[in-house]
């Protein structure tokens, strides 16, 4: 399903409430339906992922901490949690960079979702986690390397 | 069939510290199995949405990258405690599950 499609299926179901959303106030209207597509999960390096999701060239930000081991013993079982101090935090995407389709998770926050999302991830091999954070209609982004001693994505 | 999901959600000050744990294979369509050589297919949630007092407040998507039996972790402001957490999740197979819990 294309990107366009996808919305526009999504306006047709949900249109409702979403205006009734947006007059309230709880959703910002052009970041109501922000989630990445399927294609930018399915892709197969970091710079086709980040396009398709619409974050191509993040800018380095300090204000994004990306908490991870510094070795994973178990790379079917990585925890990874990032924090977006950024104000006006709308999404944040995990990217794990070696692994066979990079992009990991994305996550919108939508009322009061603070810039934080903890969870766990599997790597292949040793990479480095990218958290790309949109904030403001632009994006940005921090990494932080993990050491893998035991692959989580082969057999 | 899905397996349950639990949910905890607890205040802490103002915020809602959301955690929750889903039950899923997550397999990633690349895995061989040992014993066949075939590769296992693809077996992943694609979708996960929360929602407070039916507002919602997070919509997420997943590759098959993301651990078996997925965990999430979420803070929520202005959540009060006694307001109603619904998570829902879909997978790429149609499969779905839903759960709910009470922020304490």
């Amino acid at each position: 399903m294309n990107a366009l499609r996808r919305n526009v299926l999504k306006g047709a179901a949900g249109a409702g409430t979403v205006a009734v959303a947006v007059a309230a106030g709880l959703l910002k209207p052009n970041l109501a339906m922000a989630v990445a597509p399927r294609s930018a999960f399915e892709a197969k390096n970091v710079g086709d992922a980040m396009s398709a999701m619409g974050a191509s060239s993040p800018a380095d930000s300090k204000d994004i901490t990306v908490k991870a081991p510094d070795i994973a013993e178990n790379g079917a079982v990585v925890p990874v949690e990032v924090t977006s101090a950024i104000p006006g935090t709308t999404s944040i995407a995990i990217i794990a960079e070696k692994n066979v389709t990079p992009l990991v998770a994305q996550f919108d926050m939508l009322g009061g979702t603070e810039g934080y999302i903890s969870t766990r991830i599997k790597m292949g091999s040793t990479a480095l986690i990218r958290a790309v954070v949109m904030a403001g209609g632009k994006s940005y982004t921090a990494a932080k390397e993990v050491k893998v001693t035991i692959g989580g994505c082969g057999g | 069939m899905a397996e349950p999901m639990r949910i905890r959600a607890t205040m802490s000050g103002d915020v809602a510290d959301v955690k929750v744990l889903m039950n899923h294979p997550m397999e990633t369509g690349q895995r061989k199995d040992a014993k066949t050589g075939q590769l296992v297919p693809a077996h992943y949630i694609t979708t996960v949405t929360a929602s407070i007092n039916g507002a919602e407040v997070l919509n997420g998507g997943m590759s098959g990258g993301v651990s078996k039996n997925p965990y999430l972790g979420f803070k929520v402001k202005g959540a009060k405690a006694g307001d109603k957490v619904v998570v829902n999740w879909v997978d790429n197979t149609g499969d779905k599950n839903t759960a709910e819990a009470t922020i304490g």
